[in-house]
């Protein structure tokens, strides 16, 4: 095998930080090689390095691709040596179609400079058939689901003759059907002589799917490892630094009495009111309890906690919500909160944080009566509460004025629990709560939930990682198409026994449709 | 008074006591003292830069303010000229206030300028044709500009229209009605009274020019605010310090009280002891209390925390139990009874209800609110911001028109400066984004 890119010692700096030192990297034809580290190790800056965001020369080192040295000065220039980079942000255009997304910028043109829309539509229907869509190309992006749009984003790399494949966490977004189709692909266009770059932090995914693994941690190039011959747990090791002798803390279990309960909780769609999106949901949470929501993406967890939570989604909801036996009213977001609830969304950034705001403002924005004296908010007494969640919560910043979108996701998260804890909830309901967070940061999430259960919380926890929720929970229900399919102690809960019950309603659909 | 003096001595003692930040400000005279103390100048540097949009708008000010000066050799900042620009400018700024807080929950308003004219018409009506009071038909004025607010803020919270788009309606629909109540004509002259707040200035005969040296009242309202304004500074400090958790050096801290300070000795030697000064006008009492009541609803109330929570980010709001409707209609209440009280300011100081007027003064407003330092996505801005937003355009028109600049040049001029003031802020951001 050769190799198709050698970077080598690549320092980038930028005022005041120095985001990667002296990084190798070295990628071989046909291979998939995955990019893992902590977040901020400085992967996403390597890629733009690679592939000209950040142009030749404001960087040291070189680049060698395809046995020539290059030098991109844009985008442009390394899509042309047929680098095409995938953001975790899709880019696609919501309102034009699947085909002029995909020759977006490319534009099949006829004679006389018109768009040649036979050529456009026909070429491409090929290349989403390449990437095992059947879907007409004339459909609207926003049409389609967020697994079919990656898999439109890679038929548009395709349409520019991708030699080299950057995937920046392709199956964030993607639930398990849908990132199996993906990582599926990947192997399929290797096979086809394509080379692909993936930076994930799923580890299940690098081990299924590279070749090799490239570690990064702190801007270096730690190691590159074969992905056969290491455990996941030898890669952790490698983009902490350190032995991680757990990856769930221990605890202390001691579950009290029932705190919160709903009892034939019934959800329709927000506009199409005959849809039922949940269907007479039970669900019990005792103090000191983690209880687990378990269901593949389109279930309807985040639908159910929301309607749960003020009736922040869903139409003509029916059902009854008690704490401590006795019915409470959460049909607004504020006699949620009143009553005892919070809820940390699984989207930090788009529903969770004000993030041109500082931390203190952050944290106290759903509990800030608590500051009101007569009238007045007070601000002194704002930043000793904000220092006591910072100290507590280890969230890394020197001062609660530190603007939160600078800071990392884990962080973030951190911000989020506090405001929360701030409210002084009895039920905590917490929506992907290590989303988009490194690992080393996830453990210290897990850890704070420990601490609010063995506070005498209820503490609810939604994820689509199976095995978060079977490390942290008591207890796990399983939700599929709106229903709550199974309920599960911990001790008789296995990842296959859950995933039955999370597919069950699809499979019980295809038999009688057969 | 015991507790301020208390306060100033324990405020020296931190300022004696941070030797570093000291010697950064000494440090540049020498490039010995400068490789010496690097730390600190650095430190210093970085508090400065953090603080970049604040304060460079303040010292936008200031140079524009010296600029002029310079350029009309020295006839902008007379008395009479000072006491000018405060009463031209007042019921821009008053409008300016209400945008800023409407800019930062993410909204627009194009409709006060009509508001205001509509609100000066019918207080008009009241006044000159029916013959009401001229406190009745103020209260009355500010009641009806409470209900356009609300008419307004129904549209956007209520039914969910774009705030531009219902604010452009308005626009249209408040200056028909200006034309309406007014039948096409003009209503004049209006009672003496009624036209104070526009143009009167504080118990004009208790200290005539003639036979006194200075104008007392206004000397004592000047001394009167040195000591809130310098008292409420220190106070606010020392509670900080004690409670451990002040974020602001000293040295920067005395020298944002020491230029406040200055400004207010400044602006009580123009209005009050200056040759020619006339004393305070009552439109700067209503403007100086309308700006620190509103810097307090925006900073230490609920309603004013809620509104940047809003403008930052919507749907965090909403679900972190913030009625983010109820905001926005209140927001648009509280911009009906501000375009109103400058529609009774302006209609009081040109002594005459038009249908012409109030034109092109949302643009102002918004000018001054975006160059303030207001951000155009939301949930950034200030109260202050805006109003030295507004004085910087209000010094910029007076100072090219004492200089004999053509109104052609004060738009072209006027129009450069909103651009590059953003541009800055724009800017300003871009880097600090990057060096975070």
């Amino acid at each position: 095998m050769t190799a198709i890119l050698e970077m080598r010692g690549i320092t980038k700096e930028f005022p005041g930080v120095k985001a990667l030192s002296d990084v190798n990297l070295t990628v071989e034809r046909g291979e998939v090689h995955a990019i893992c580290g902590e977040n901020g190790a400085g992967k996403s800056t390597l890629m733009k390095v690679l592939s000209g965001v950040y142009p030749h020369g404001t960087y040291d080192g070189e680049i060698v691709f395809e046995a020539e040295p290059v030098q991109f000065r844009s985008i442009s220039d390394s899509e042309h040596k047929g680098i095409v980079i995938i953001h975790q942000e899709l880019a696609l255009s919501p309102h034009l179609s699947l085909a002029e997304n995909i020759f977006l910028g490319n534009e099949r043109v006829g004679r006389g400079g018109l768009i040649d829309w036979h050529a456009t539509n026909t070429e491409a229907q090929k290349l989403l058939a390449r990437v095992g869509l059947g879907d007409n190309p004339a459909v609207r992006a926003n049409e389609v689901g967020v697994g079919k749009q990656q898999l439109v984003e890679i038929a548009k790399a395709l349409s520019k003759d991708v030699k080299l494949l950057i995937l920046d966490e392709p199956t964030a977004a993607l639930n398990d059907e849908d990132s199996a189709h993906l990582l599926d692909l990947i192997r399929h266009l290797q096979q086809q002589g394509i080379t692909s770059i993936i930076i994930s932090h799923k580890l299940n995914e690098i081990k299924a799917i590279a070749d090799k693994v490239t570690v990064i941690r702190d801007g270096r190039t730690i190691e590159t490892l074969v992905t056969h011959d290491v455990t996941e747990d030898r890669i952790i090791k490698g983009m902490v630094g350190r032995d991680l002798e757990s990856r769930y803390p221990d605890r202390d279990v001691t579950i009290g009495d029932e705190v919160f309960r709903i009892e034939d909780w019934r959800v329709h769609h927000p506009t199409e009111a005959n849809r039922v999106m949940i269907h007479d949901a039970n669900l019990s949470v005792r103090a000191g309890e983690v209880v687990g929501i378990a269901g593949l993406m389109g279930a309807g967890r985040t639908e159910l906690a929301m309607s749960v939570f003020g009736r922040s989604y869903g139409s003509h909801i029916t059902g009854t919500a008690y704490l401590h036996g006795k019915p409470i009213d959460v049909r607004t977001v504020p006699a949620a909160i009143r009553a005892g609830l919070a809820y940390a969304t699984e989207d930090r950034k788009m529903y969770g944080l004000n993030l041109i705001e500082d931390i203190k403002r952050n944290i106290s924005a759903a509990a800030l009566d608590k500051l009101v004296k007569r009238v007045l908010v007070d601000g002194e007494q704002e930043i000793i509460v904000a220092e006591g969640y910072r100290k507590s919560m280890r969230i890394k910043t020197p001062t609660v004025n530190a603007v939160v979108g600078k800071l990392s996701g884990g962080n973030q998260q951190k911000v989020v629990l506090s405001k929360w804890l701030f409210t002084d909830p009895e039920v905590l309901i917490l929506d992907e709560p290590t989303r988009g967070i490194d690992v080393g940061a996830k453990y210290e999430i897990y850890t704070i939930i420990n601490q609010l259960a063995a506070a005498g919380k209820a503490v609810i926890v939604i994820s689509s990682e199976l095995p978060e929720l079977l490390g942290i929970c008591d207890r796990i229900y399983t939700l599929s198409e709106g229903r709550m399919t199974g309920e599960f102690p911990i001790a008789q809960a296995t990842p296959e026994a859950l995933m039955q019950r999370m597919t069950q309603e699809k499979e019980a659909d295809h038999v009688l449709a057969q | 008074m015991s507790s301020p003096n208390d306060t100033s001595t324990q405020g020296t003692s931190t300022g004696g006591s941070s030797a570093p930040g000291g010697t950064g400000r000494r440090a540049p005279r020498g490039d010995a003292a400068r490789g010496l103390s690097p730390s600190p100048l650095r430190t210093a540097g970085s508090f400065l830069l953090s603080r970049v949009q604040q304060i460079g708008i303040f010292i936008a000010l200031v140079v524009i303010v010296l600029l002029f000066q310079g350029l009309t050799g020295g006839r902008l900042l007379t008395a009479g000229n000072v006491a000018n620009i405060i009463v031209q400018n007042s019921y821009i700024l008053i409008l300016a206030i209400g945008m800023v807080m409407i800019i930062i929950a993410g909204h627009i308003d194009l409709s006060v300028g009509s508001v205001a004219a509509f609100v000066g018409a019918a207080t008009g009506v009241m006044v000159v044709q029916w013959g009401w009071p001229w406190w009745l038909a103020i209260v009355v004025g500010i009641v009806l500009g409470a209900v356009v607010g609300a008419w307004q803020g129904f549209w956007v919270a209520v039914v969910g229209i774009p705030a531009f788009i219902v604010t452009l309606a308005g626009m249209l629909i408040f200056r028909g009605l200006t034309q309406i109540t007014l039948s096409n004509t003009q209503i004049t002259p209006f009672p003496a009274e009624y036209r104070q707040l526009g143009g009167g200035y504080l118990f004009p005969q208790l200290f005539p020019a003639s036979t006194s040296p200075a104008e007392w009242i206004t000397v004592g309202l000047g001394l009167l605010t040195l000591v809130l304004f310098v008292g409420s500074q220190l106070r606010g400090r020392h509670k900080r310090v004690k409670l451990g958790v002040e974020g602001e050096p000293a040295w920067w801290f005395w020298t944002r009280v020491g230029f406040g300070a200055l400004l207010i000795v400044l602006l009580t030697y123009l209005l009050g002891i200056a040759e020619g000064s006339r004393g305070t006008p009552i439109v700067l009492i209503v403007l100086g209390a309308l700006i620190v009541a509103y810097s307090v609803v925006m900073q230490r109330t609920r309603f004013g925390r809620h509104i940047y929570a809003v403008g930052g980010n919507r749907h965090a709001a909403d679900l972190s139990g913030i009625r983010s409707k109820r905001i926005d209609f209140m927001l648009f209440v509280n911009m009906g009874m501000l375009a109103a009280l400058a529609g009774i300011v302006f209609t009081g100081r040109l002594n005459s209800a038009g249908p012409g007027a109030g034109n092109l003064f949302e643009l102002d407003a918004i000018a001054a609110a975006f160059i303030g330092g207001a951000a155009v996505q939301g949930g950034i801005g200030t109260v202050v911001g805006a109003i030295t937003g507004g004085l910087i355009m209000g010094v910029l028109n007076n100072g090219m028109s004492l200089m004999g600049v053509s109104t052609d040049y004060q738009q072209f001029i006027k129009g450069m400066v909103l651009l590059l003031a953003v541009a800055f802020d724009v800017y300003n951001k871009r880097r600090a984004r990057s060096l975070g």
